[in-house]
């Protein structure tokens, strides 16, 4: 996946707040923008924002698909940055959506992709904060599942860092870290065999270290698992990487119940 | 209407003993080709970037490269053959063989000769025809299919294997120490070899400034296939074809260390032409036959990335489906993430039968990643679903998106749906019939939901 260049950076940004943390996990959308405040940025977020439109990509319904991304797109539009806490919405509006346009480039479109940014790698590379100023309150060993739509993208590099540098956090490396967690959206619909399998195996890998937190940056990687682990009878302690980011500032938003 | 998929039926079906072979052979073999070229290369993407280009490079200008090659062929005292299909090149390859008598020849492994099935066809028609690539041997022996580009008995352990030789009287008990199955497939092999009249051999790369064919093995069988037999035939893609000789030290070593982890393969021949006088041994006719089987017709698609492949298998051991399912599960002679791509493009009017394919995929990426030729496998997987849906070829894959589009563009419909707690009546996963979704949820456990929650923090905080 090519890294748009020079996207651009400002003191106001739109959340696109992804349809996973609107239908069930608003705290992590929450904490993107608690997060955010906390750094000086001002963030909007626009009312008829949706979906990003990947079920309809990835099942080749591209029509259906295209429809949804100009929805975003003029949902967007504008200036200023799209961050994102998620790294498949991230890569479909910087990836997905030109790779669907690229018979009829789209200004819009265009213009979508190279202004979004995963919200880790806006604040690593974007922002340039290279060290996290928080801490845990007791040592923790964090496994960190970088999520596979971060390949080829600055987001992995940019999360394993920042969480080596909160205080009292260890990151430490598990099996075939590379293996997908076998959710890929329709995919698990279409293959629940196969998906399931794919989750079982990444939980065992995980389990093999044993973690306190199960850190990711799409809350999808991390339903997926924590919904098989829960009929699994297994526990996995998970958060979303900027809900840590929050949660370990010094006398910031308490995380809500 | 979503059906059960058959890679998913494959990898239901697949026995313990089998999928245990796959995971361990596909892991290992990933395990391996990370260290050898991390440890080699400070930046093994520049490397893989640089291949790319050269491929691209070449398939750009393919024909212009092919006439070269065919005259530094020529030169050297090859003879030279197009063929448009599979059956053109089967015919060629059975005309070729009766004009000079042979009757028997040895086979090392070709996966353009897997493709067109090449070997029961020479079979049918009178020719004897051994493999004498261990794996593929064995394959033979058992009347199975290959299930890995590199490695086609993957799926087999050695128990397995040494009841093979012990039934097939390769040997005259059950032994299933491996050195002691390689060395009982050897004394059988060596004698083979030395009664055979002709070999036939794929070709890795065939330099077209040179006029150069490049096998690599790491049994050397392909070497012993052709040091006693007077013709030799090598089958090649019309892709296999690179500009320069001195490319090869970009292939060669991404190759070796992608495929097996190895710097570089074992054996690493070049061929240049037939014996000539001075030379003590070696095949005095020397044909080669050039394919193009469907290749033009994906040079003519979108999907063209996919001729780049140098066939090392890097991306079946990384894929997690391939790993769940086995290369059986893609019904060709390539399985796995290239196979999903390949075989839909190349067997043209298999395609209908062969759409689910691209769609046995999370779209992980761990393909691409690990692709010595940067192939974008996912892009191309997810222009194949585009194409089956466009020319309306039923899947049993497909979820219908209709509704989801509809609700995905209507914001105020969309907001009632969240703050109603009723996403997932939308949601796409709840549009597929009742079968699916209870394996689903037989599985997983989903969140409660808490549609609309966030709208309203943000916008009470606003107001406050
Ligand atoms: S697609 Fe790439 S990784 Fe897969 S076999 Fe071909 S060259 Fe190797």
């Amino acid at each position: 996946m090519s890294q748009p260049v020079a996207r651009p950076l400002s003191k106001r940004v739109f959340l696109m707040g992804t349809c996973l943390c609107d239908a069930f996990y608003d705290d992590v959308a929450r904490a993107t923008v608690e997060v955010l405040e906390h750094l000086g940025i001002s963030v909007a977020y626009p009312e008829n924002q949706t979906c990003c439109g990947q079920p309809a990509f990835n099942s080749g319904d591209w029509a259906a698909s295209r429809k949804v991304a100009k929805h975003t797109a003029e949902v967007f539009a504008g200036e200023i940055p799209v961050i994102v806490p998620s790294g498949s919405c991230a890569a479909m509006n910087r990836h997905g959506n030109p790779l669907q346009f690229e018979e009829n480039p789209d200004p819009a479109i265009d213009s979508l992709a190279t202004r979004t940014w995963e919200i880790i790698d806006f604040i690593f590379n974007g922002l340039g904060i290279k060290e996290w100023p928080g801490a845990f309150e007791t040592p923790t060993r964090i496994a960190f599942h970088r999520s596979c739509h971060s390949r080829g993208t600055d987001t992995g590099k940019a999360v394993r860092t920042l969480l080596g540098t909160i205080g009292n956090a260890e990151v430490i490396p598990f099996g075939e870290q590379e293996q997908c967690c076998g959710f890929g959206g329709t995919f698990s619909v279409t293959f629940p065999h196969i998906s399931g399998r794919m989750g079982s195996l990444k939980l065992d890998h995980i389990s093999e270290i044993n973690p306190d937190l199960l850190v990711g940056i799409d809350m999808s990687c991390l339903m997926h698992l924590n919904g098989l682990a829960t009929n699994q009878g297994r526990q996995i302690p998970h958060k979303h990487a900027i809900q840590v980011l929050r949660d370990t500032l010094p006398a910031t938003t308490p995380t809500p119940a | 209407m979503i059906g059960i998929q058959p890679i998913e039926e494959y990898a239901r079906l697949i026995s313990d003993a089998k999928q245990h072979s796959v995971i361990d052979g596909a892991s290992s073999g990933t395990e391996k080709r990370y260290q050898v070229l991390h440890g080699d290369y400070p930046d093994p993407d520049a490397l893989r970037k640089t291949a790319a280009a050269i491929k691209d490079h070449t398939l750009q200008n393919l024909a212009s490269y092919l006439e070269q090659a065919e005259s530094s062929l020529l030169a050297s005292g090859a003879k030279v053959h197009f063929a448009a299909t599979g059956d053109d090149a089967k015919q060629t390859i059975l005309s070729i063989l009766r004009e000079h008598g042979v009757t028997s020849i040895t086979k090392s492994k070709s996966m353009a000769a897997e493709e067109i099935h090449l070997n029961p066809f020479l079979i049918e028609n009178g020719v004897e025809c051994l493999e004498s690539d261990l794996g593929e041997f064995i394959i033979q022996l058992d009347g199975d299919e290959p299930s890995h580009i590199v490695k086609p008995i993957i799926h087999k352990n050695r128990r397995e294997i040494a009841e093979t030789f012990r039934r097939e009287k390769i040997a005259p008990d059950y032994n299933d120490d491996p050195e002691t199955i390689t060395r009982r497939a050897r004394v059988y092999l060596r004698e083979k070899y030395m009664a055979a009249q002709g070999v036939v051999t794929g070709a890795n790369f065939v330099c077209a400034d040179s006029g150069r064919i490049v096998l690599v093995t790491n049994e050397g069988n392909s070497r012993f296939g052709m040091a006693p037999v007077p013709v030799h035939i090598a089958l090649v893609g019309i892709e296999k074809v690179i500009p320069r000789e001195k490319d090869l030290a970009v292939f060669l070593n991404l190759l070796g260390r992608s495929a097996t982890g190895q710097q570089l393969t074992v054996y690493t021949e070049f061929v240049n032409g037939p014996r000539s006088a001075n030379q003590p041994d070696g095949p005095e006719h020397f044909h080669v036959v050039f394919m193009d089987n469907g290749r033009t017709d994906v040079l003519a698609s979108n999907c063209r990335e996919i001729l780049r492949c140098i066939r090392c298998g890097a991306c079946q051991n990384v894929c997690p489906v391939y790993r769940q399912a086995s290369g059986h599960a893609y019904r060709s002679n390539y399985g796995g993430p290239v196979g999903a791509v390949l075989s839909p493009l190349l067997f043209g009017d298999r395609f209908p039968e062969l759409a689910d394919l691209p769609k046995a995929s999370s779209l992980c990426g761990a393909c691409n990643e690990v692709c010595p030729v940067d192939i974008p496998i996912p892009d191309l997987l997810l222009r194949l679903r585009d194409k089956a849906k466009r020319e309306h070829v039923h899947s049993p894959a497909a979820l219908p998106m209709g509704p989801f589009a509809t609700l995905a563009t209507s914001p105020s419909l969309w907001r009632t749906a969240m703050t109603m707690s009723k996403a997932m009546n939308h949601l796409p996963i709840d549009v597929a019939p009742i079968k699916p979704l209870q394996d689903w949820l037989g599985q997983r456990t989903l969140p409660p939901s808490r549609g609309g929650e966030f709208r309203r923090w943000f916008k009470n905080r606003k107001s406050s």
